[in-house]
């Protein structure tokens, strides 16, 4: 009964759906029912040593990567025709951009790692899953630039074309997706394997820190249109408050007065 | 006119006796914790010196408060919004624990496990971060403390700037003042408007400032932000925290911890009513100098009818406005003007005000002849120099910390005047602008300073602003998120069932 089964179907077909239902119901579950472990566990008050160069680098090596991902595998392939942008000229782009990208990025984590490790303030006040997750951050990095070797071979995007298709099929519930990517070369499996296995740690780690830093740009410039922040426990906003009050008091006369809010 | 209220805070540093009892029992109440070890909300430090964090006056060094730019517009000194998002990976102002000093415990339990030895065992220090053994302890919270360690390192101190300071190092010329400080509770607070995610907040009804646990997502602007340094970052729990102003307290009518226990009774709480319209207008005044003036602007007289009139339709409760028209706080600020914002040249507007020290004369040789100008002592004369307060407290203005001096040293002569010889000189009381009756209640509310005179609270009203029904059953106060424990490290998904009370939020 198992005879056909194939490895492959479980990791390209059934793991993104597992992943991606992980890292989304636990994100919510998370945000809703523990806003107060939602935090990025910054260690800079304990050693600015290491940090400040190594986070720079990683932060914006890794975004430039996520965007690059983002963008360059969700875009369905007819825009790229539309566009008259030739497979291999995407490709070369992906390679130029995310290249240095990755080596940023690599070489920003081994900072971050190697602290992580080594120094003791950072040691002792670091959880299992801190370093786990920037182990396989790490690792995910290394992986991701080994495959440029491969890429490298066959720059008519030919073999990019196949993880796009893959992608775009996964979102939109192609049960058969997984067939496109069943052979490629296993550097390109292991880094969709180890990124699936990160989708899913998301939830439980340091990671849920990302949600934020993207809406941190939204909330701050765009939903607050000055610096300050006031709260109040007033049940009706002042202006209405005020409405009310003056309605009151041209009943009753000005020395009347009425109860606080 | 928008009217709100603030409890504001005065501390007269003339008695402050430099017992630490105030941080003491605030960090038994609110930082012995873990993670927070290194943070007091409440500490006092010993002037001249560069303070606790070191050299946190300094915004040179750590950009802390808002700069004016040339169109006379406000942003947080640190950088603009934009900015502040870009140094969200390493914060570049940001000190480091060993800024402030790095936690220790002392090794006690080595006392009584210690094995059979030739040498008598000793309880050495441990780091309470790493919980290495530390060979030299390099800085404390209060390292300063009587004036301690060399001239060279305190005189850095900030406040000295356009002093002459070579001479204080001098042991006959040296002076000596306690600072006890804590959050400010500013109106224009800078730590709230470097927050990015929105988690730092005023309360309109009280103007205490605190910060939503669990908004807060570690992004530290805040501690950079903040020019007092009074924002801490948890490394435990991996969020910033900072003085409360003990609003469990102060919402029940009780004064601080800090105030409470003062043993000098030199703290007052009271009532301020403010116009929050003229808030940003009063920040951005252009020279540094104009912005104590600027601040008592601000304030609104709670006997004038108008501004009574308007804090009832603003919903200001009637108890508050009564206990603004007895507040020490407005009496001292206002009335006397005998209290003075700290460094109000970080256009932040502090809540928590202080009347300067009056000192024994400048140098021994002339102690039996006080210098004396229009038949008072000059407070010029006085061992702490006038422009070192000026420098703390007026931006560098020193006619006002003058005339707060002058007014505080009649006083004396008046009081010494009544007691010894009976005599009620109102001429002592009219050099100074003030009446003999308006001198015996000074001396009531600031030398006697009962109980009753220091802390005129009004409880807040939750009974308007409350439904009951939808927090029966809830969790309460606790450290972390309502009934979840929040602990970290230990990833907890699913807490208890939080209970949620919507505030409606204002921006400007």
């Amino acid at each position: 009964m198992f005879g056909d089964f194939d490895f492959n179907f479980v990791i390209f077909g059934v793991m993104p759906y597992v992943a991606l239902t992980i890292f989304l119901v636990g994100s919510v579950v998370r945000y809703e029912r523990d806003p107060f472990t939602w935090k990025s566990s910054s260690s800079q008050l304990l050693r600015r040593k290491q940090l400040v160069w190594g986070s720079i680098l990683f932060h914006v090596g890794i975004l430039t990567v996520f965007f690059g991902h983002l963008v360059g595998l969700f875009t369905p392939v007819w825009v790229l025709d539309a566009l008259g942008v030739p497979y291999a000229l995407k490709q070369w782009m992906a390679v130029l951009i995310g290249g240095p990208a990755g080596i940023a990025a690599l070489i920003g984590s081994t900072m971050l790692l190697h602290r992580r490790l080594v120094d003791p303030r950072i040691r002792v006040t670091s959880t299992f899953a801190d370093i786990l997750i920037m182990a396989l951050i790490w690792l995910q990095l290394a992986i991701g630039l080994l495959t440029i070797t491969q890429t490298l071979q066959h720059m008519d995007g030919s073999e990019m074309v196949r993880f796009m298709t893959w992608s775009q099929s996964v979102v939109s519930w192609n049960v058969n997706a997984w067939i496109t990517v069943v052979d490629v070369h296993w550097l390109y499996k292991l880094h969709i394997f180890l990124g699936l296995i990160i989708t899913a740690l998301f939830p439980f780690t340091r990671l849920v820190h990302i949600w934020s830093g993207f809406a941190a740009p939204f909330r701050y410039l765009l939903m607050r249109p000055g610096y300050q922040i006031v709260r109040s426990r007033r049940p009706r906003p002042l202006e209405e408050r005020r409405r009310a009050f003056d309605k009151l008091q041209a009943g009753r006369g000005p020395s009347g007065t009425t109860p606080a809010e | 006119m928008r009217v709100r209220a603030q409890i504001g805070k005065v501390l007269n540093l003339d008695k402050c006796i430099g017992c630490h009892t105030c941080s003491v029992t605030c960090k038994n109440v609110w930082t012995s914790r873990d993670g927070v070890e290194y943070a007091w909300f409440n500490n006092v430090e010993t002037k001249p010196g560069t303070g606790y964090p070191t050299d946190w006056e300094n915004q040179k060094r750590w950009n802390g408060g808002w700069a004016r730019s040339a169109s006379g517009k406000l942003h947080p000194k640190q950088g603009s919004k934009w900015r502040i998002l870009a140094n969200i990976f390493a914060n570049p102002a940001m000190p480091e624990i060993d800024d402030y000093y790095e936690p220790f415990d002392f090794d006690y339990d080595h006392l009584k496990s210690a094995p059979d030895m030739n040498a008598f065992p000793t309880a050495r220090p441990r780091s309470r971060i790493s919980g290495e053994r530390m060979e030299k302890i390099e800085k404390g919270p209060n390292w300063e403390e009587i004036l301690g360690g060399e001239f060279s390192k305190r005189s850095q101190d900030y406040n000295f700037e356009n002093v002459q300071k070579e001479i204080y190092g001098e042991y006959e010329n040296t002076f000596m003042m306690y600072l006890p400080r804590l959050c400010e509770h500013c109106l224009n607070p800078t730590c709230t408007a470097s927050c990015p995610s929105g988690a730092i907040y005023k309360r309109e009804e009280d103007g205490i400032v605190l910060i939503d646990q669990e908004k807060c997502r570690g992004w530290r602007m805040c501690i950079s932000g903040c020019p007092y340094k009074k924002v801490y970052y948890n490394w435990e729990t991996g969020k910033s925290e900072k003085c409360t102003f003990c609003y469990p307290r102060i919402e029940s009518g009780q004064p601080t911890v800090c105030s409470e226990t003062c043993v000098g009774r030199i703290r007052y709480l009271g009532v301020i009513l403010y116009d929050a319209d003229k808030i940003e207008a009063a920040a951005s005044a252009e020279r540094e100098t104009d912005l104590y003036g600027a601040q008592l602007d601000v304030f609104l007289d709670p006997n004038d009818p108008e501004v009574i009139a308007a804090a009832r339709r603003d919903g200001v409760p009637e108890d508050w406005i009564e206990a603004a028209k007895v507040s020490p706080v407005w009496k001292m600020a206002m009335d006397w003007k005998v209290a003075f914002p700290l460094h109000p040249e970080y256009r932040t507007l502090p809540m928590v005000w202080y009347i300067p020290p009056l000192s024994p004369i400048q140098n021994a040789a002339q102690a039996g002849q006080i210098a004396m100008s229009d038949q008072m002592p000059d407070v010029r004369s006085l061992r702490i120099p006038v422009k070192y307060l000026a420098n703390m407290l007026t931006a560098g203005d020193e006619d006002p910390i003058v005339h707060a001096l002058e007014r505080m040293s009649a006083m004396r002569l008046y009081m010494r005047a009544l007691s010894v010889d009976g005599v009620r000189d109102e001429a002592i009381a009219a050099r100074v602008g003030m009446s003999g009756r308006v001198i015996e209640d000074m001396y009531k509310i600031m030398a006697i300073a009962d109980y009753e005179d220091r802390f005129a609270i009004p409880t807040a009203h939750r009974e308007q602003n409350e439904q009951g029904a939808d927090i029966r059953g809830g969790c309460g106060f606790t450290d972390g998120n309502g009934c979840s424990t929040g602990e970290t490290g230990k990833t907890t998904l699913f807490g208890g069932r939080k209970k949620t009370f919507v505030l409606p939020q204002e921006t400007f």
